[in-house]
């Protein structure tokens, strides 16, 4: 191989390896949605409420504490599962009893779903139940919701802000 | 082994890319890390600050800091595609298992160290691709069953993100890095002259097609990141981000399980099946003279030279270890007692190798000799591994193959021919890059050309000796490259003035 040939040869190798990392540096380009759609996106961490209830501590009870442990109910440790519905335009698209997190169950319950809908005008209801109550429910939540393409929708839970917490503009159902 | 050889056409066996695999990934992270410090420079730890800092860099000093952050970019990705090739070829090669595991599983955490440095670059600039990333990073990290609260919940909406983040980033950008750096430096620990950097010209041309690109197509940002809307369209980095659609269409489960799955048998790989351990290099103390030759020579870092042990009058022996030793040879071939002249005493030499001894070694000779008919005889010497003698053999050329050709002490050639045992010798070996044992050609033509000891002798005619290095593949070109050596031979010992051997004496010149 003369060098001229060589050299060429060697800027060919060059040029190829540069091609192949400038293209898939940067392409095929991906899209996470459809195009015309937008996403849904439920989460929580929220603890249920003690299996076994509570009780007043007797002032005996109390007293037998050392000041600092003085609480005055006494709650058993594990918590209920929290049950959690999510409908979307009447059709229900996630429902789970969600178990409490830690070795004894004793922490919070925690989910993290995406949903992709088509972008428009959407229903939104969602039930939660945090107790050990078997009928009904302890949180719920109406909207009718309006998503632009793209557009995300962020449900979370706090019932210290009154339960469910919906990002997106809407009217109160 | 074709494409080696097109690429030993193109950039001489010096400069071949396929050669310096390791090497060049070496050397695409210091050019990430030197360019990752001059961006870290001009980067800010804020929420809009991140964004806007990356995207002041890039626009507004596009001849350095834009050049800097693209040679970023494509260095990384560079050092992905090394790292591929550089598994495949050691793969292919064989080069995995054995001894050789330690390096091969100490490589694969090296593959998740890289992505995951690379990964986390992609957060910092906190634009639509890393909001992206951000996102399913954490979605599949929550699969795992040690995080508290979900990680995916941190990117609910906008302004669920404070300042705190981009330090943690940062902090995980650099220390990741030097984790693998320290991985990188276990990784060559069995590696004795390890190709650690690419040859210079190679460097020189790989850098200047990465400047190239980097002013060609520079590296930009996406739209700043919103959380409050889905990246429409993204312009992933395939080289990291191969796995993100995946988490996304196969869930987070099924990626893991996959992930721990080919790490899984990576990292049995050189069990399935074990390498057959051939038996390691031996040291007999009574001709070990602890001249620190083999130590020298050894490509695996298996000899050590220790104090004396049996009160002769030296300060060194040399000392295998069996664990590391891969029964190459190369010892054998360093050793100037490993001398085939001896006549009064038996040949042990000070190392030997107890599959093919330097005495066995020498009767095979003798028994090849004897094989041969007719004029210009060649006696090859092949390696087990590169092109098989019998391929090569014809009714006068005959051939004797060692673990590597590196094995063969010089004095054996001088042996042949002044025994007039054949009148030419072949040394056959694998093409440099390709050697089993990594070293073998190139010590053996530093010995032949007396840049090492044992040198060659003097007094050995240089054209009764060819030397070929090739590949399996090219074992046609040997053959013609043997018919030409032999045609030379019989014109020279059929003319006037034919090469007279000088006498035999024992010892080699140093």
């Amino acid at each position: 191989m003369n060098a001229a040939f060589r050299y060429a040869f060697q800027i060919c190798i060059y040029v190829g390896f540069a091609l192949l990392l400038g293209y898939f540096s940067q392409a095929p380009t991906y899209r996470p949605i459809p195009e015309g759609a937008a996403q849904v996106k439920l989460s929580f961490a929220h603890g249920g409420k003690p299996i076994g209830g509570c009780r007043d501590r007797t002032e005996a009870e109390l007293q037998a504490l050392a000041a600092n442990m003085r609480k005055p109910q006494l709650c058993s440790r594990e918590r209920v599962a929290v049950t959690i519905v999510f409908e979307l335009d009447g059709v229900t698209v996630f429902e789970d009893a969600l178990a409490p997190s830690g070795l004894r169950g004793d922490g919070p319950s925690q989910m993290y779903q995406k949903f992709t809908v088509p972008a428009g005008s959407h229903e939104v209801t969602l039930r939660l139940r945090n107790t050990t109550r078997t009928e009904g429910w302890d949180y719920q939540a109406h909207r009718v919701v309006e998503l632009d393409a793209g557009q995300i929708l962020a449900i979370d839970f706090d019932p210290s802000a009154g339960g469910f917490i919906i990002s997106s503009p809407g009217s109160e159902g | 082994m074709w494409l080696e050889g097109w690429f030993d056409q193109a950039f001489g066996a010096r400069w071949n890319p396929m050669y310096y695999l390791g090497g060049l990934g070496f050397f695409y992270f210091w050019i990430v890390a030197v360019s990752g410090l001059y961006v870290y420079a001009f980067f800010d730890t804020g929420l809009t600050e991140a964004y806007t800092s990356v995207e002041e860099m890039t626009h507004s000093q596009w001849y350095l800091g834009g050049v800097m952050r693209s040679l970023h970019r494509y260095a990384s990705d560079a050092l992905v595609i090394m790292m591929a090739l550089h598994m495949t070829r050691e793969f292919a090669f064989d080069h995995y298992r054995g001894p050789r595991f330690f390096s091969w599983i100490t490589g694969v955490p090296m593959v998740w160290l890289v992505i995951a440095a690379g990964v986390t670059g992609y957060w910092l600039v906190w634009d639509t691709l890393a909001q992206y990333v951000a996102i399913v990073s954490a979605e599949w990290l929550d699969w795992l069953p040690i995080f508290g609260e979900p990680i995916a919940r941190n990117f609910m909406k906008q302004g669920s993100l404070d300042d705190r983040f981009f330090t943690l980033l940062i902090f995980l950008h650099i220390a990741v890095p030097l984790i693998l750096l320290l991985v990188m430096w276990i990784h060559l620990q069995r590696v004795a002259y390890a190709r650690w950097k690419p040859a210079r010209g190679l460097a020189v041309g790989t850098l200047a097609m990465l400047i190239a690109l980097s002013f060609i197509a520079p590296a930009v940002s996406h739209a700043p990141a919103d959380l409050d809307r889905v990246p429409q369209q993204l312009n992933l980095d395939w080289y990291y981000l191969f796995a993100y659609p995946l988490i996304e269409n196969w869930g987070a489960g099924t990626v893991w399980m996959i992930a721990f799955a080919i790490t899984f048998v990576l990292m049995l790989l050189p069990w399935l099946p074990p390498r057959r351990k051939l038996p390691a290099a031996v040291v007999d103390l009574a001709n070990c003279n602890g001249c620190t030759r083999c130590s020298e020579d050894c490509p695996f870092g298996a000899i050590a030279m220790m104090p004396r042990t049996d009160g002769l009058p030296f300060d060194r022996q040399a000392v295998v270890d069996e664990n590391v030793c891969v029964s190459c040879g190369i010892c054998v071939g360093a050793c100037p007692t490993a001398m085939p002249f001896r006549r009064r005493s038996e040949l042990i030499p000070g190392i030997d190798l107890p599959g093919l001894t330097a005495a066995e070694l020498r009767d095979k000779i003798h028994a090849a000799s004897t094989k041969m008919t007719g004029t210009a005889r060649v006696l090859m010497i092949g390696c087990e591994h590169g092109i098989k003698s019998k391929k090569l053999a014809s009714e006068n050329r005959i051939g004797v193959d060692l673990p590597c050709a590196g094995m063969l002490p010089p004095s054996y050639i001088d042996y042949i021919l002044s025994k007039g045992l054949a009148d030419g010798v072949a040394v056959v070996g694998c093409r440099g890059g390709e050697c089993q044992y990594r070293l073998g050609p190139e010590w053996s033509e530093d010995r032949f050309e007396g840049r090492r000891d044992p040198y060659l002798r003097d007094r050995v005619p240089r054209d009764r000796l060819l030397r070929l290095w090739m590949a399996p593949i090219e074992w046609q070109c040997a053959v013609n490259d043997l018919d030409a050596f032999q045609n030379t031979l019989t014109c020279r010992d059929a003319g006037p003035d034919q090469d007279s051997h000088p006498a035999e004496t024992d010892g080699v010149q140093s």
